[in-house]
C-alpha cells in the first residue's frame, strides 16, 4: 500500500493539535487532577488541602451508603441492560416483519432517540407525578400506592423505566439493521428446513445477531452506568435523601452537594478503573469475536 | 418422488405487476425440468411459488396428490438449493446438512448416519467440522446439495445454483448435479438463465419471457423447432439467424434468394441455425464474410446476405477466409415465423 506523506513533518502535528488539546484539557488533565485529589482532604471552601493517603478510599469502602449505592448500580445496570436489549429485540423482530407502513412504524419507534436524557427524565416525572401522573393513577387501579421520590423501590422503578425507554431506540435501530443484514436466502432456507417460527429464530436468526447483540451489550452497560446521569438527576433533583442513585450520580452528589472533593475524587478513580476494565474486556472480546463472513 | 402440476398459476404483486402470467404444465415423476429465460422473465418467481416462498395469486399447485397452495414450505416435502448457497454461517457443515432433519424429530444417531452418507456421496467427509466460511465455492455448493439430499424430498428445486461458480467448476458441477439427480430419481425443477445449462441438463425445457411461457419441450425440440423468434434467439449461441422475407406463389424469398416454400402469400421471418448453413461453391446463397471468429473446434463466419446480417458455423477443417463465398442450406432446416407476433408458422 502506498503511504500518503506530508512534505513537512510538523504539518501533521499541527493538524492533530486541536484534537489532542481537547483530549488533554477535558480528559487527561482532569483525570490526573482527580487521582491527585483523591489522596487529599480538600477544604470545602477552597482554603488549602491536607494529604491523607488512602484514607479517602478506606472511608469509601467502609461507607454503608457507598456500598448500598454500588449494589444498586449493579442491579440497575443488569436490569436496564437486560430490559432495553430484550424489548428492543422483540420490537425489531416484529418491525422487520411489517410490510405495510413499515417506514412510519419504524420512525415512531426511533424518534425517542432524539430526546435528551434530562428531557426524558422530565417526561418521566410528569408521567409518574405524585398528584397527576397518569402512570401513578394507572398503577393505583391495581392497589399500588406509587410514591416517586419517597419510596426507594418506586423511585428505582421509575428510574429503570425511564432509562429503558430512553435506550430502546438505539438498540432497536441496531437490531433492525442487524436483522436486515441477514441474507434473505438464509432465512428462506430456514423456512424450508424448520416449520416452527420460534425454532427458526433461536437456531438461525439469534446466532446471526450475536455480533450485534454483543456490541449492544457493551454499549448498554456503559449507558446504564454512566449516561443515565441526566435521567437520575431529574428524578432525584439533587436531593438524595432515601433515594436510590448510581455510583456516577453519587460522585456528583458527594463532590458538588456535599463538597467532599477528596472522597468524590476517590470514587471517580474507582469508576475510571471500572471503565478501563470494561474497555479492555470489550477489545479482547472484539478481537476474539466470530466473524461469520 | 412426485409429480408436480400447475393449473393456471399466476403471480401478481400488490403494485399490480404481473410477474407470472397464468401458467399450466405438468412435471412427471423423476423428470428434470429446467426453467430458462432472461432476468426478470418470472422463472425465479415461478420456482419460489412452487417452494412456498412466494404466495400464489391464482390457480392451483399440486405436488404429489396434494394441492399445496397454502401449505408451509417446510411441509411441502421439498428441498431447495439457492443461488448463493444460503448456508447457515454459524453452523458446521454437518449441522448445516442435518438441520432440516433435526427439526423433523429424527433421532440423532439416524441424522449422523444420513449426514455421513450424504457427505460420502459428495466428497465432503473431511469438511464436516468446518464452517461454511472455510470452504471454497464448489465445496459450499456441495454442502447446499447435501442439505437437499439428506431430506430425501419428493421434489428438488434449484435456483441458479451454479451462477456463482467459475466457468470450469460450473461445467463440472453441472455434470455432478445431473448424475446425482439421475441416481436419486427425484423430480427436479431447475432455474437458470444459462441456455447451455438448460440444454445439457434438462429432460424438458420451459422457456419463459416477460412472465409468459414461450415453449415447453425437450432440448432438441426447443433448439430445432423454436416456438417463437424469442426462443430462436435465446436458445443457442450464436443465436438463430433471423431474416426478413416474403412468401409469394409458394416460394419464400429473402431479397431475391429463394429459401423455402410456403403456401400463403405473406411477410415472414425466416430462421436458420448457423450450423445449418454450409459453405458450398455450388450453393445458391451469396454471402459477404466480413469477420471470422476462431473458436478452436469450430469457427463462426459473420457476414451479410442480401443486406441481412448472417452467421455461419463451420468446422475446424474447413478452409475459410473473408470475402465473397457461396453457401447452401441443409434440407428442412428453415423455421418460419410471423413477423408481427414472432410465433412459429
Amino acid at each position: 500500500m502506498k503511504r500518503a506523506g506530508f512534505s513537512n513533518r510538523w504539518l501533521p502535528i499541527l493538524f492533530l493539535i486541536p484534537q489532542l488539546a481537547i483530549i488533554f484539557i477535558f480528559f487527561y488533565w482532569p483525570a490526573a487532577h482527580a487521582i491527585r485529589s483523591s489522596f487529599y482532604l480538600q477544604d470545602p471552601f477552597g482554603f488549602g488541602e491536607t494529604f491523607v493517603g488512602l484514607k479517602n478510599y478506606t472511608a469509601m469502602f467502609n461507607s454503608a451508603a457507598y456500598l448500598r449505592s454500588a449494589w444498586f448500580t449493579v442491579i440497575f445496570t443488569v436490569i436496564v441492560t437486560f430490559l432495553s436489549l430484550s424489548i428492543a429485540l422483540l420490537l425489531a423482530v416484529k418491525a422487520d416483519k411489517v410490510i405495510r407502513g413499515a417506514k412510519t412504524y419504524r420512525t415512531l419507534l426511533m424518534w425517542v432517540y432524539a430526546v435528551a436524557p434530562p428531557v426524558a427524565g422530565v417526561i418521566g416525572l410528569i408521567l409518574f407525578d405524585q398528584s397527576w401522573g397518569p402512570i401513578k393513577d394507572f398503577v393505583a387501579l391495581f392497589g399500588w400506592d406509587f410514591r416517586l421520590g419517597v419510596d426507594y423501590f418506586d423511585t428505582a422503578f421509575a428510574m429503570v423505566t425511564i432509562s429503558v425507554w430512553k435506550q430502546l431506540p438505539v438498540n432497536f435501530i441496531f437490531f433492525l439493521s442487524g436483522l436486515q443484514a441477514i441474507p434473505k436466502s438464509v432465512r428462506e432456507a430456514a423456512l424450508i428446513d424448520n416449520r416452527s417460527a420460534s425454532g427458526r429464530f433461536w437456531d438461525v436468526t439469534f446466532p446471526l445477531l450475536a455480533p450485534t447483540g454483543f456490541f449492544l451489550l457493551i454499549i448498554n452497560i456503559t449507558y446504564s452506568l454512566f449516561d443515565t446521569f441526566g435521567v437520575i438527576d431529574t428524578v432525584v433533583k439533587g436531593e438524595p435523601g432515601n433515594n436510590p442513585m448510581t455510583l456516577v450520580y453519587k460522585v456528583y452528589v458527594d463532590g458538588f452537594r456535599g463538597n467532599d472533593l477528596g472522597g468524590s475524587s476517590a470514587q471517580s478513580v474507582i469508576l475510571m478503573i471500572l471503565v478501563l476494565a470494561l474497555t479492555i474486556f470489550q477489545f479482547r472480546m472484539v478481537e476474539r469475536r466470530i466473524h461469520y463472513t | 418422488m412426485a409429480q408436480v402440476s400447475l393449473n393456471n398459476v399466476r403471480k401478481v404483486y400488490p403494485n399490480g405487476f404481473e410477474a407470472v402470467k397464468p401458467a399450466s404444465f405438468r412435471i412427471e415423476d423423476g423428470e428434470f425440468v429446467v426453467l430458462v429465460g432472461p432476468s426478470g422473465c418470472g422463472k425465479s418467481t415461478m420456482l419460489r411459488m412452487i417452494a412456498g416462498l412466494e404466495d400464489i395469486s391464482d390457480g392451483a399447485l399440486t405436488i404429489g396428490d396434494r394441492v399445496v397452495n397454502d401449505v408451509d414450505p417446510a411441509d411441502r416435502d421439498i428441498a431447495m438449493v439457492f443461488q448463493n448457497y444460503a448456508l447457515y454461517p454459524h453452523m458446521t457443515v454437518a449441522k448445516n446438512i442435518g438441520y432440516g432433519l433435526k427439526n423433523r424429530k429424527i433421532p440423532a444417531a439416524d441424522i449422523a448416519a444420513k449426514v455421513q452418507e450424504a457427505a460420502t456421496m459428495l466428497n465432503l467427509t473431511d469438511y464436516l467440522d468446518r464452517k461454511p466460511s472455510q470452504l471454497s465455492g464448489g465445496q459450499r455448493q456441495r454442502v447446499a446439495m447435501g442439505r437437499a439430499i439428506v431430506r430425501d424430498p419428493s421434489l428438488f428445486l434449484f435456483d441458479e445454483p451454479l451462477s456463482n461458480l467459475d466457468a470450469k467448476l460450473r461445467n463440472q458441477m453441472r455434470i455432478e448435479i445431473k448424475a446425482l439427480q439421475r441416481r436419486l430419481g427425484v423430480t427436479s425443477v431447475y432455474v437458470t438463465h444459462d441456455q447451455v445449462e438448460a440444454m445439457t441438463m434438462a429432460d424438458r425445457i420451459i422457456v419463459m419471457n416477460a412472465g409468459r411461457i414461450e415453449q415447453i419441450g425437450t432440448p432438441a425440440e426447443v433448439y430445432h423447432s423454436p416456438a417463437s423468434t424469442f426462443v430462436a434467439s435465446f436458445m443457442g449461441a450464436p443465436p438463430m439467424n433471423l431474416l426478413t422475407g416474403r412468401a409469394e406463389a409458394g416460394r419464400v424469398r429473402v431479397g431475391n434468394v429463394m429459401l423455402h416454400q410456403h403456401h400463403e402469400d405473406r411477410d415472414l421471418t425466416v430462421g436458420i441455425r448457423p450450423e445449418d448453413i454450409i459453405p458450398d461453391s455450388h450453393g445458391h446463397l451469396e454471402v459477404e464474410v466480413t469477420l471470422i471468429e476462431e473458436l478452436g473446434a469450430h469457427r463462426l463466419l459473420h457476414g451479410q446476405m442480401q443486406g441481412h446480417p448472417l452467421t455461419i458455423h463451420v468446422g475446424k477443417d474447413h478452409p475459410v477466409e473473408t470475402g465473397h463465398i457461396r453457401a447452401a442450406i441443409k434440407p428442412n432446416a428453415v423455421s418460419l415465423f410471423d413477423p408481427a407476433s414472432g410465433v412459429r408458422l
